[in-house]
């Protein structure tokens, strides 16, 4: 049935509909007011849920989508489900409200932006909201492409079509091999839904096919949540428009990666190579990111890196998590600690993320520039921007009293308590974690200084700037505001975010730990007392400020990576070396010759037709069952035949338009003796109106040419005709001559009278029985005269500017 | 493509009528006799045709100022949207149904979901052959 959460989720593809008609009526007001109200409405339908999840009661609604393929659009609410929605429609609205403030509407095409916004964001809550593993991959890719178009909004900017491009390549590809192993999974467990295969889990662990699904899948998550190395078209991304960066490429759909690897916990997290994986890529990412993230100079490029950097700490938490199941029960169990920690620190991060992207576009707005060797000194001049970028930047440091403090502290926790685990050589290797942990956190700390002081601090270059900067309104302020409060807010009183959000979530992530009616218990603060957690902190503090005022000094290891071993030149040499292999092995055969077309086409046509026909001996002649042939039909086959002999020997284009003519009225003619006035009238019809095409086709041809005339006969040429002329003969007498069915004579006279109401059931099948045909043989139509169109108008258009 | 004929244009406004007439009349006649909306649009482009090339182009845009691309799209629309009004109705898509009315002046008249697909059919026909005919011809 369809249901209300349907709706929900799907209703900001029907709003996007309304979009454009709201732009251009409503020039006066912006867009974004009209969109505000879709985020803002879903968030607080969505809160709803809140008393039911936290109660571990779950929703779900099925519809019916494809019944004849088994397809259904289940609606799945649960605590993992209900965190992702809240995050993608909370932080949605602020975005929203963000970008009324960010696009000015005289200038930006804001009708597309809205609708590649709503877009997206349908399908992410698609995404998060979906039990079926193939509505899931539908919704998946549908953010892949409006991250695509958002990232190329700017589309004039060639790097806008360069990031776009990338991010495309690089999710899709992903995309295509979770696919696989979405339909290797329905091979092991035969269903689609993820919580039926959540219940038999146990069935399948040793299957042979576990470990290449859980590749499969991984490779889909990874690219989706640019885990190294697929890291690299993130930072290209950035080209997108500012409240794009904060909402997609920081908050939501590069967790899309981790919501998978969290609901498809429960059915994999109990391998040895899911820990390694998820745990192993998520801390290289954490420290790659961080690593990078200092030697950038555009503020969003640090963003960038820094997201990166964040996202392969929740995922490293979230495979250090899986360590638990390898204990009974949530008694003394010390690593659901790393999950509980996973899912608070996405919360965070997209609040602290989600400011910092907003309060770098209010710098980029207000000054040109989000480079930090020509900002500084902005402290004074734009105060609540500078309190926004240093409560976001300490969180994200994770200093204390913020929310980032906290997280960082659990993070630690689990990384330590990875060490002493006994099983899949953790008790060896396990002790890197917390080594590039702290290392990683120690540049972490790095960059959000260099955040803060490189933009706020020092003297102000006002030569540099593109305008006189000054404080942003208070709209475009607003957003960050309301994030950067949260940030104390989650800061002070976690809790109100454990009860309500992450038990729930946890028990979607971490199913088989709980017995019947228990749950989660979740309580977080500042104070655990002299711990070797708030050492490794204080460690980040002291030797991160010591490295950020020696900045200088030794950001010259940058440089000894050599460019051309870096992922990105390996990305642009495969695109490029692609591209000329391609278009090598493509001009070898596609000459642009109209006559070597038809030789491949009619070559294979009549080869591999008689192939078939005779390796299943399905020629037959058969004759019994012929009506007499009436002297009309051979007057008319002599006429046909004739006509079509004569075309060859014409010697211009009228008179083998004339004898095409014949041919083509001779055979409406054969319609008309066999009683066909469908057929008949159709072909005299088509006939007529291709003649006057021809026509004016052939007025914009040269004549043909002299030697044209003089053709010779060719061997080759006259096997290829021979053969099609033979092929087409041998299937149509085969054809007649087998009855494999029975008649369908009887059938649909009776069935088009008696089901659709008509007598002519040629017609009826057209309309009615086959109605589907027809609506895509219409669409073909359409799709050819738009066809013809677009090339017919670029030539003329080119023709003008010349 | 400028053709100065004054025979053809004479007939041409006598016969234009008939054909368009007739492909309508078709078009209606389709669901019992032969016709339907496929040879309708088709006599339809085929009348609209005639005319082009017994006038020229510039007459035939003054006389029927249709963009026939809207045409094409309006088909295609309401084809789509007649297989989604089963949806509504909880039948699957494209599901047709059909009734017996009284009409004045007509008598009792068979209604059929049909027809309005079929009128979308008309209209693609109408539409993409012109659009064709028109961008090739106009091409100068």
């Amino acid at each position: 049935m369809f249901t209300t959460l349907h709706l929900a989720i799907i209703a900001p593809f029907f709003i996007a509909i309304v979009v454009p008609i709201l732009y251009k009526y409503f020039p006066r007001t912006h867009t974004g007011w009209f969109v505000l109200f879709v985020p803002i409405l879903l968030f607080l339908y969505f809160l709803r849920f809140i008393p039911e999840t936290s109660n571990g009661n779950t929703y779900h609604a099925v519809f019916d989508w494809i019944p004849s393929l088994g397809i259904q659009f289940t609606a799945y609410v649960d605590g993992l489900g209900l965190l992702f929605a809240l995050l993608i429609t909370g932080i949605g609205s602020l975005v929203v409200l963000y970008s009324i403030y960010y696009l000015s509407k005289e200038q930006e095409a804001l009708n597309r932006f809205y609708v590649f916004l709503l877009m997206f964001m349908g399908a992410m809550l698609g995404v998060v909201l979906s039990d079926n593993l193939l509505v899931l991959y539908v919704f998946w890719e549908v953010t892949s492409i409006s991250s695509f178009l958002l990232i190329s909004y700017w589309y004039e900017r060639d790097k806008s079509r360069y990031g776009a491009m990338k991010s495309l390549l690089i999710t899709v590809v992903g995309g295509f091999a979770m696919l696989v192993g979405f339909i290797l999974l329905y091979q092991m467990t035969g269903t689609f839904s993820i919580q039926t295969m959540i219940q038999s889990v146990d069935d399948f662990t040793e299957h042979a096919l576990f470990l290449p699904t859980m590749l499969c899948i991984l490779l889909g998550a990874f690219t989706k949540s640019a885990q190294f190395p697929f890291h690299i078209w993130l930072p290209d991304a950035m080209e997108a428009p500012t409240p794009v960066s904060a909402y997609l490429h920081s908050a939501t759909m590069v967790k899309a990666g981790i919501y998978l690897v969290a609901r498809l916990s429960p059915i994999f997290a109990i391998s040895g190579e899911w820990l390694w994986l998820v745990a192993g890529f998520g801390i290289t990412t954490l420290f790659w990111g961080s690593f990078n993230a200092v030697r950038q100079t555009d503020l969003k490029g640090i963003l960038a890196f820094s997201t990166v950097s964040q996202l392969g700490m929740i995922l490293s938490m979230l495979g250090v998590g899986a360590l638990a199941l390898h204990f009974d029960g949530i008694d003394n169990n010390v690593y659901i600690g790393a999950t509980a920690a996973a899912l608070f620190h996405l919360m965070n991060h997209a609040t602290f993320k989600g400011s910092l992207f907003m309060m770098v576009g209010i710098v980029d707005h207000e000054t040109g520039t989000r480079d930090i060797r020509r900002l500084g000194g902005l402290m004074t001049i734009m105060p609540i921007t500078f309190t926004i970028a240093v409560i976001g930047s300490f969180s994200m440091a994770g200093l204390p009293p913020f929310n980032g403090f906290l997280s960082k502290e659990m993070f630690f926790t689990a990384m330590v308590d990875v060490a002493s685990f006994q099983q899949f050589n953790m008790d060896t290797f396990g002790v890197l974690f917390p080594v590039v942990a702290w290392v990683a956190s120690v540049f972490t700390f790095i960059y959000s200084m260099m955040l803060v002081f490189k933009t706020f601090g020092g003297k102000l270059q006002l030569g540099q700037l593109e305008k006189k900067p000054h404080e942003a309104p208070f709209g475009m302020l607003l957003s960050p505001i309301i994030l950067i409060s949260l940030v104390i807010v989650f800061g002070f009183f976690p809790n109100i975010l454990a009860y309500t959000v992450i038990e729930p979530a946890m028990a979607s992530i971490l199913p088989s730990l709980l017995r019947n009616g228990e749950h989660f218990l979740v309580d977080i603060y500042f104070w655990h007392g002299w711990t070797v957690e708030l050492f490794m902190t204080m460690g980040v503090v002291l030797i991160g400020t010591v490295l950020y005022l020696t900045l200088r000094k030794w950001k010259s290891i940058y440089s000894l990576f050599p460019k051309h071993l870096s992922f990105n030149h390996l990305y642009d040499t495969t695109i490029t070396r692609g591209e000329s292999l391609s278009a090598k092995v493509t001009g070898m055969y596609m000459t642009g010759s109209v006559k070597h077309y038809l030789i491949y086409i009619l070559t294979f046509f009549s080869i591999f037709l008689l192939y078939v026909l005779f390796s299943t001996d399905a020629f037959a002649l058969n004759t019994d069952h012929l009506a007499p042939i009436s002297m009309y039909e051979w007057l008319l086959a002599i006429v046909l035949a004739l006509s079509a002999i004569a075309i060859m020997f014409a010697k211009n284009r009228l008179a083998t338009l004339i004898i095409l003519g014949v041919s083509g009225y001779s055979v409406a003619l054969f319609f008309v003796t066999l009683r066909a006035p469908d057929l008949a009238l159709t072909q005299l019809v088509i006939e007529t109106v291709s003649v006057v095409m021809f026509l004016l086709g052939f007025y914009h041809l040269p004549e043909i040419a002299e030697n044209f005339k003089k053709a010779r006969f060719q061997v080759k040429n006259f096997i290829i005709s021979f053969l099609v002329g033979f092929t087409v003969t041998v299937i149509g007498i085969s054809a007649s001559s087998t009855r494999l069915f029975e008649s369908i004579a009887d059938f649909f006279p009776k069935a088009s009278y008696d089901e659709a109401g008509g007598n002519n059931m040629v017609n009826v099948i057209l309309v009615d029985f086959r109605g589907f045909d027809t609506l895509f043989e219409i669409l073909v139509l359409t799709i050819a005269s738009i066809g013809i169109f677009v090339v017919i108008k670029l030539r003329l258009n080119e023709k003008e500017e010349r | 493509m400028k053709l100065n004929d004054i025979v053809i244009q004479t007939t041409t406004k006598f016969v234009l009528f008939i054909i368009l007439a007739f492909s309508i009349f078709i078009f209606f006649n389709g669901h019992h006799h032969p016709g339907g909306g496929f040879i309708g649009g088709l006599m339809t482009s085929a009348a609209i045709t005639l005319l082009l090339l017994a006038f020229d182009f510039e007459t035939v845009k003054r006389i029927l100022p249709i963009d026939f691309k809207i045409l094409t799209a309006s088909g295609m629309l309401i084809a789509t949207l007649t297989g989604m009004g089963g949806l509504v109705f909880g039948g699957p898509f494209l599901s047709h149904t059909f009734g017996y009315v009284h009409l004045p002046f007509f008598g009792e008249v068979e209604l059929a979901t049909a027809l309005l697909f079929d009128l979308g059919v008309y209209f693609v026909v109408v539409g993409s052959a012109l659009t064709i005919i028109e961008m090739i011809g106009g091409d100068q």
